[in-house]
């Protein structure tokens, strides 16, 4: 299931690979690697800073540097599904499975994806929420449905709980070679680890990337919650039922009026 | 102020919570219902997934119904003979709505299903009470005696074999049919996600002809007891009950079930029996309107699996 992604890489890797061997290192860092999930979470905005060191073998640039960087968090299988209006009533007559979509998914860019890359470039760096891969279950195969009205729908339910989104303009260059950005994580993402890749490029060609991880976890009171109801259940139930009956109890103690 | 709920995974405002509690438990200590197909329904729309809101609604209706429970029991208007009647049977059923709901969620449909499941039902029920209730107000209004209780207009299932006499309630009736509510209360407690107090509470008025105070009160003590032990097979099987949602809506349940026991007592049975077929019958509506409408978006997203 997970080899579309293990191909990805290596189609990162080779384009690389490929570049001339210019001597420009991108440096990036968050500013926070342990997002904690407290009682009071209602999301948080992690800052992405870096920057694109040279020395003296680095070829002359003579336009600016672009950036383009991608948060995906932890990948889970959705159900997509269409509904029509059948005797009256709205009925879901159609379904697809994506398989393993990232359940975040967010493009930061310093300008317009199209002004940084070529399309053919984006496609194989797999840029921008267009061309990324989300394979669809079709008859017990994985594979791209290319203009695929339930990939639109995929993305635009996502965008539309803040999962998914590109911004053109969400990388800020404090100077030529320094850039800083924040990744806004709204309450609804899931727990789990999620990676940054950054990408470097010049005059329309990735010269460098890095790669970053972050993980969200719950802490204090949540964790132990969280891990009671799943490793004791029966436990749990037990605790829960008796929280109800002590709660029924005190109110009605508290409330006799006879 | 925002609070983060652990199983449910989303912070919502506490406030918001307690206040739904609150007039959720008034309603159903008032008419002897545990309320869950009202606070279902609400915390879905406020954001909590389906599932998570089922199993933690349980534990809510528990505390609810056994503080409305001991409320009546003081008052000495409840059955405790009639309830565990009726528990036998809801135990059977139960299990065959289990059964039921799997097979349904397998076949990808299991929404629109409950969806016809309540507007069907709660029609139907909202119909016959708001009848009925309407009859019995204008009867009185003209003078004549409330016929609650008609000694002579017995149904076939009343000739029947096994009978009991439940004390309490001054009814004298076979146990199978008894036994039978129970049934069908567990199974369709099973397969909508509902305690069955608004289908308990008409059936036993109805058909077992049992008079509406003692009829609350017995209603409380079963969905009281369902309800703990599906809040308990919930946190085993599916580990789905989010203790801090559920705790801060029985604070606000309890003390509104409070609130809503005394009221209860002082309105006329009739009167009662009206305006909680208005309320079923106005949730039914809803959930046709919503069947009815067109979505906002003709497409939606169901989490299949995977992830942490």
């Amino acid at each position: 299931m997970r080899w579309p992604w293990i191909a990805t890489l290596a189609a990162a890797a080779s384009i690389a690979a490929a570049e001339p061997a210019a001597a420009e290192r991108l440096i990036a860092s968050l500013s926070n690697r342990h997002v904690m999930i407290t009682s009071n979470y209602t999301g948080v905005e992690l800052v992405l800073f870096g920057s694109v060191e040279r020395d003296a073998a680095s070829a002359a640039r003579t336009n600016p540097y672009d950036i383009v960087a991608t948060v995906i968090g932890p990948r889970e299988t959705l159900r997509v599904r269409h509904s029509q209006r059948v005797l009256g009533i709205w009925v879901n007559t159609a379904a697809r499975t994506f398989v393993d979509p990232p359940s975040y998914l967010a493009v930061l860019a310093n300008r317009p994806l199209d002004l940084i890359a070529s399309a053919e470039n984006r496609r194989k760096l797999q840029l921008g929420l267009t061309d990324t891969p989300l394979p669809e279950l079709i008859n017990n195969d994985i594979g791209e449905v290319t203009n695929d009205p339930f990939r639109g729908a995929l993305v635009r339910l996502m965008a539309e709980r803040g999962l998914y989104s590109e911004e053109a303009n969400a990388i800020t260059f404090l100077t030529p070679t320094l850039f800083r950005a924040s990744i806004k994580l709204p309450a609804l993402v899931p727990v789990g680890d999620y990676t940054v890749d950054v990408k470097l490029f010049a005059d329309g060609n990735m010269i460098g990337h890095t790669a970053l991880l972050f993980e969200i976890v719950k802490v204090g009171f949540e964790q132990f919650v969280v891990e009671a109801a799943r490793d004791h259940g029966l436990l749990y139930g037990f605790a829960t039922a008796g929280m109800a009956l002590l709660t029924g109890w005190i109110a009605s103690v508290a409330f006799r009026r006879d | 102020m925002q609070i983060y709920l652990p199983i449910a995974d989303i912070p919502v405002n506490i406030f918001l919570l307690l206040a739904m509690g609150l007039a959720v438990g008034f309603i159903s200590g008032m008419f002897g219902i545990g309320g869950g197909f009202l606070m279902t329904p609400l915390l879905i729309f406020i954001g909590v997934q389906p599932a998570v809101a089922v199993a933690s609604v349980t534990t809510h209706v528990a505390a609810s119904s056994f503080s409305g429970a001991i409320a009546y029991w003081r008052r000495r208007a409840l059955d405790f003979t009639l309830a565990l009647t009726l528990l036998a049977g809801g135990i059977v059923g139960s299990a065959g709505g289990v059964a039921l709901f799997t097979w349904l969620r397998a076949l990808d449909q299991l929404d629109l299903m409950i969806g016809l499941s309540y507007v069907t039902l709660l029609t139907i029920v909202g119909v016959l009470m708001v009848g009925e209730s309407a009859r019995a107000i204008i009867r009185s209004r003209q003078g004549k005696p409330v016929e609650l209780r008609r000694p002579g207009s017995h149904a076939w299932f009343h000739g029947l074999p096994l009978k009991l006499r439940f004390k309490r309630s001054k009814v004298y009736v076979s146990a199978i049919p008894v036994l039978a509510i129970g049934f069908i209360i567990g199974f369709l407690g099973a397969v909508m996600g509902i305690g069955g107090g608004f289908l308990l509470v008409p059936m036993l008025i109805y058909l077992l002809r049992v008079p509406t105070m003692t009829v609350i009160g017995t209603s409380m003590v079963l969905t009281f007891l369902t309800m703990v032990s599906a809040s308990v097979l919930h946190a085993v099987t599916n580990h789905l009950v989010d203790a801090v949602l559920a705790l801060i809506l029985m604070v606000g349940g309890v003390i509104g079930a409070q609130f809503g026991a005394h009221a209860g007592q002082r309105i006329r049975g009739e009167w009662l029996r009206l305006f909680l077929g208005l309320l079923v019958l106005a949730v039914g509506m809803r959930f046709a309107f919503q069947l009815v409408i067109r979505p906002d978006d003709l497409y939606s997203i169901r989490l299949v699996g995977g992830g942490p």
